[in-house]
């Protein structure tokens, strides 16, 4: 069967500027940061995003490569608002259909079903109707009668999801407590790529089988990138990195990017962290 | 006597009451506590009046008084347990209004917010399946507003379906429910040191009040030293409220 490992400038090199990404993950955990990193060192952009948000949104709109964004959120959690986002919000440069959390998820089932739409007990009465003029309703055929938002499908063009561990066919395994809901993502796409913490040859006979989430029929690439999904959560291979969220928090966006994001690979950015670890040692001491 | 009986309650405390008291009687059911005094509200329940309750360790997990798994409850399970209605929340506020709608997702026009805030979350779908309580912990007139910027949680004027419920509103400085005929918010309690006037000063449209308005009651002897003892022996809950 074939080998699908690719280079996260491989992954890259497959996406257009355009196009439709859904990006996994939920708030600061567990996000395909290193494909982020090396979207952003691409020219891609006029992307339209799909995602629980975290810093992957901050860092895509600090380098205004979104043109719409669907969200029901964006939050760093330790940080409860997105620096990043909440400017490109309030200078009015990012294009937003905000839905409830609920609408989303029901969204991505309706496009890993094939569906149009899924009904959901969701959006009506807020402003979640007055904000996207183009939700539609629907009425139960049955005899309740009840009304129900229509929620369209979030059908994407690619989907980008880290695991803790995958195989070189695409099947992908997670070791956390929440799967999130990356293998949705995986399904809802026509094409989806896996980052992972470790690539293994195969999965041990001991296996626990719920955990091996995303299976290779829903994948197009796999990519071996340890602390790939740094600075987010990514347990029980590593935790949030705090101190370094707070610094990409704290810093003015063209400083942190010069700093962290000028190099030329995915290599270069852990280099950079590590020597900025380094350094806040060396002044505690 | 002992020690903590010999202690003046503090008002984080009768706030941590008021939040337990949000799920009695509520059985086998999640509690969803947004926040640290709801969190440890909710766990004051179960530990006294409402053993039946749900708790989840923040994360994926089920767990028990003491913190032992009990359950998985990744967010797409919690998904379904919000539709299912066996959740009672109990979210937070950047604005709420009379009839209990509330705003988490931005001030100004949503268009090109003054300060964009979290994003409307689960509000819209919390608010049309389960119960859904409020904790305020700065009770102002820049979160009780006559009108919200962007309903996030639906309020009474605005529900539709058959589920939707809106128990109680807990601040720094009252109890608050919707018990009236029009469903507007009314002054249910008053935390001891707190007035009514205080509490009308505090909130941008008019409140209804039915006769004397009482105290929120005291904590039991056990209640206090659960608290103080076992659930926040840190006293966290002071720094969120201090008077």
């Amino acid at each position: 069967m074939t080998d699908k490992t690719m280079t996260p400038e491989d992954v890259v090199g497959r996406l257009r500027s355009g196009m439709t990404i859904g990006i996994g993950g939920w708030g600061s955990r567990r996000k395909p940061m290193a494909l982020v990193r090396a979207l952003l060192r691409s020219e891609i952009g006029d992307l339209t995003v799909i995602s629980y948000g975290g810093p992957d949104i901050g860092l895509l709109a600090a380098a205004g490569r979104i043109r719409r964004l669907v969200a029901p959120f964006v939050t760093l959690d330790s940080i409860p608002l997105e620096p990043h986002y909440r400017a490109a919000r309030e200078r009015g440069t990012l294009a937003l259909t905000e839905l409830d959390e609920a609408m989303f998820m029901w969204g991505l089932h309706a496009a890993a079903n094939r569906l149009p739409f899924l009904p959901v007990r969701a959006g009506l009465g807020s402003d979640v109707m007055r904000v996207n003029p183009e939700l539609r309703t629907v009425t139960s055929p049955y005899e309740d009668g009840e009304e129900f938002v229509a929620v369209p499908a979030l059908r994407m063009d690619a989907a980008l999801v880290h695991l803790n561990r995958a195989d070189r066919l695409g099947n992908g395994q997670y070791l956390g407590p929440d799967p999130y809901f990356d293998d949705l993502f995986c399904e809802a796409a026509d094409t989806a790529y896996v980052s992972c913490e470790r690539l293994v040859d195969r999965f041990p006979p001991d296996t626990v089988p719920q955990t091996l989430v995303v299976s290779r029929h829903s994948v197009t690439g796999v990519v071996e990138t340890p602390n790939g999904a740094h600075f987010t959560s990514c347990v029980p291979d590593h935790p949030r990195d705090e101190p370094f969220q707070k610094l990409y928090a704290t810093t003015p966006w063209p400083e942190f990017a010069e700093r962290f994001l000028s190099g030329k690979s995915e290599d270069d950015y852990q280099a950079a962290v590590r020597a900025w670890h380094t350094e806040r040692e060396e002044q505690r001491t | 006597m002992t020690t903590e009986a010999t202690t003046a309650v503090s008002r984080a405390e009768y706030c941590v009451i008021a939040c337990a008291e949000a799920w009695r009687d509520n059985g086998e059911v999640l509690a969803s506590p947004m926040g640290l005094i709801p969190s440890l509200g909710a766990r004051l329940a179960k530990r006294t009046f409402s053993p039946g309750l749900l708790l989840t360790d923040g994360e994926a997990l089920l767990v028990g008084p003491d913190g032992e798994p009990e359950g998985w409850l990744p967010y797409r399970r919690h998904l379904t347990m919000v539709t299912g209605g066996k959740r009672h929340v109990m979210m937070g506020a950047s604005q709420i209004d009379r009839y209990g709608n509330q705003n988490i997702s931005c001030i100004g026009d949503w268009e090109r917010p003054a300060r964009q805030l979290l994003g409307v979350r689960g509000a819209p779908v919390n608010t049309l399946n389960n119960p859904v309580s409020y904790w305020i912990p700065k009770h102002s007139t820049r979160v009780f507003v006559a009108r919200v910027d962007m309903i996030c949680g639906v309020g009474y004027d605005h529900a539709v379906g058959p589920y939707h419920r809106l128990p109680r509103v807990v601040t720094d400085l009252a109890v608050l429910d919707f018990e009236t005929p029009d469903h507007a918010m009314r002054l249910v309690s008053v935390h001891p040191g707190v007035t009514v006037d205080e509490v009308r000063a505090a909130t941008g449209f008019e409140l209804v009040t039915d006769g004397d308005v009482p105290d929120t009651r005291e904590p039991t002897a056990a209640e206090l030293r659960l608290i103080r003892e076992v659930i926040d022996p840190a006293g966290l809950r002071d720094r969120e409220v201090r008077a």
